[in-house]
């Protein structure tokens, strides 16, 4: 079963009195349960179509499908309907929510899904229980080390059990052990909990870990790679 | 909305210094306009309720050539009391008081006055009435301290009087200051003797005549009367409320400066916070909130600010305002000098809709002025706002 259906995909930006294209006719199928990857240099595309697979952005031409909604035709409410219900994102520089525990960080997707206390309690421990920050509960980012902070991003992507984690090179500002387990616990839980994860990176650490690879070039697909099926 | 407010109290829980900085601020402004406009009806209450005491009762008719301002007319202004109030005044519900214009002589110099005719027995005024009802070789006379202090005259001194009679004879005679009553009425006071009526028909050959009718009732139905015009008690008292509007328009701008400097702090902390937390801003939007949520996030942050002032506000206001009621504001000048009704100290009055109005106007005014530097975001590109890339 397909997740994400992408049919020639255009990324335009403008730039200058010009434009830029980011994306050149992409097409690509993801099915449930992928661990998979957009490899290339910077500005090859990767982080565009992580983007608009995550309905951040929205094509220029052609189409997206995420389960089975069409990216560029939803409204502001729907795309973030989507991304509340369906996906989780990690970002490179964690993007957690400062002044907030590690706790209020990861229950933060529960309380836009409306949740109560109870449920919100259990997944949270649950998800944290994944990471192994079960003891940082109370802790806040600016008390925790790189790894933690990721993994915070992780619990909290993964918490509402979404069926896609889009991650925007996530082990970028790890050193190679923590890289390592946080790929590491990725793969542990796309093959637990079935969760298609979809990478953007061109770091090696993170390439050896995928089980599809995509290889960009100046927005088009440059070629692919299927190391193991899922 | 409530998962706005949780989020909002988060947030500003955690920025720690910079939220109470402006809440200290948010909440001295709460305080100060509920302390000023409690003055303004504290002074409305005391100087409606001095003149009411002392001068209007409740209500009065006027001789209808009878002119305050105007004292030229006082000669002419009195005429023979009615006969239909005359059964209220007997019963001590109305007083007759008879105004004829004359001068004394304190200490050799010559003072313009109004000698003021009036019942010892009244019971609808707090003036000292009952030292009038004495028996010495000269007139008995009250005065104000406003009228005492200014001719240094004093209990028990003699002073020389003299008027014109309804012949427009002049005349003079001794008068013994009896009492001296304070009232926070300058009107009451200054340039006023006050002696027997009766006393004063005799001096003047006006039997019977009187300049104002003051009634006790201001709720009674009150008859039209022939050569006379009725004040009732809210035409009497409109000056000191339009005196206290002209009043309480310059403390608006008084409080309108602080709430603006309150406001300042509020409006500089938002664009602050949507400059430094981009990151913030998109992450919320990846996470499944839309931009106009994060937008109205960021507006309940701003409006959170006057909620915790409040709060604050209470915590420290309530006893400075509740002493404040009890010991007053003592003016740093003379009241007296103000030429209305002023006591020399005013004690703040806090309704309910003064606090409720001030509340309202707080958080309303913050809630704009959160709102305004939070629309920014509804224009933000989330991908660019996630790399923390200025907009």
């Amino acid at each position: 079963m397909e997740i994400i259906e992408i049919k020639n995909l255009v990324k335009r930006f403008p730039m200058g009195k010009g434009e830029f294209t980011a994306l050149r006719g992409v097409d690509l199928n993801f099915g449930k349960g992928e661990f998979a990857g957009l490899i290339g240099p910077s500005g090859s595309g990767k982080t565009t179509l992580l983007n608009i697979i995550g309905s951040l952005d929205v094509p220029t031409e052609g189409s997206v499908t995420v389960l089975g909604r069409a990216i560029g035709k939803l409204n502001q409410k729907e795309a973030a309907q989507l991304r509340k219900e369906s996906l989780g994102f990690i970002f490179q520089s964690y993007n957690l929510l400062q002044v907030h525990t590690v706790y209020e960080n990861v229950e933060f997707p529960l309380l836009l899904l409306k949740l109560n206390v109870t449920e919100r309690k259990k997944m949270i421990m649950d998800a944290l229980e994944w990471v192994g920050l079960t003891d940082k509960v109370q802790s806040k980012p600016p008390q925790l080390s790189g790894g933690e902070c990721q993994r915070v991003a992780i619990a909290r992507a993964m918490v509402k059990r979404p069926s896609l984690v889009l991650a925007d090179e996530p082990t970028a500002n790890l050193d190679a052990a923590n890289s390592h387990n946080i790929l590491k616990m990725m793969e542990n839980l796309n093959q637990e909990l079935n969760t298609t994860f979809l990478f953007a990176t061109h770091d090696e650490k993170v390439i050896n870990y995928l089980h599809r690879k995509i290889f960009l070039l100046d927005g088009k697909v440059d070629n692919e790679e299927i190391i193991r099926n899922h | 909305m409530l998962l706005a407010i949780k989020l909002a109290y988060r947030n500003l829980i955690g920025a720690g210094l910079r939220t109470w900085l402006n809440v200290l601020v948010l909440s001295f402004s709460f305080v100060v306009i509920i302390w000023i406009k409690g003055i303004m009806v504290g002074w409305d209450h005391q100087a409606k309720t001095d003149m009411t005491q002392y001068e209007i009762a409740g209500g009065q008719y006027w001789q209808e050539t009878y002119d305050p301002f105007d004292p030229l007319t006082l000669d002419i202004s009195h005429a023979l009391i009615p006969a239909e109030v005359m059964p209220e005044i007997e019963a001590g519900d109305m007083e007759p008081t008879l105004l004829i214009p004359g001068h004394i002589f304190p200490n050799g110099r010559m003072q313009g006055v109004t000698i003021r005719g009036i019942r010892s027995g009244q019971s609808i005024w707090k003036l000292p009435t009952e030292k009038l009802d004495t028996v010495v070789d000269a007139i008995p006379a009250f005065i104000g301290l406003l009228m005492a202090s200014s001719n240094k005259l004093e209990t028990g001194d003699l002073v020389t009087i003299r008027w014109r009679d309804a012949n427009g004879t002049f005349d003079a005679a001794e008068i013994l200051i009896v009492d001296i009553f304070s009232s926070n009425v300058p009107g009451v006071e200054a340039g006023q003797v006050y002696i027997p009526l009766e006393r004063l028909e005799e001096l003047t050959l006006l039997e019977g005549h009187a300049t104002i009718l003051s009634y006790r009732d201001p709720e009674a139905p009150r008859a039209e009367l022939t050569g006379w015009t009725l004040k009732p008690k809210e035409v009497l008292t409109r000056q000191v409320d339009e005196l206290i509007k002209t009043k309480s328009t310059a403390q608006t701008i008084l409080y309108g400066i602080l709430l603006l400097l309150a406001m300042l702090a509020i409006f500089d902390t938002q664009i602050l916070s949507i400059f430094r937390r981009q990151k913030e801003i998109g992450t919320y939007v990846a996470l499944g909130y839309t931009r106009r949520e994060v937008v109205g996030l960021f507006t309940v942050e701003g409006t959170m600010h006057a909620v915790l002032a409040a709060i604050a506000a209470s915590i420290y206001g309530l006893p400075i305002l509740y002493w404040q009621a009890k010991v007053g504001w003592t003016l740093p000048m003379d009241a007296s000098d103000f030429g209305m009704a002023m006591a020399q100290t005013l004690y703040p009055v806090y309704t309910i809709g003064l606090v409720i109005s001030t509340v309202l106007l707080v958080l309303i005014t913050t809630a704009v002025v959160s709102y305004l530097p939070s629309r920014k975001i509804a224009k933000m590109n989330p991908t660019e706002a996630l790399r923390g890339k200025l907009q």
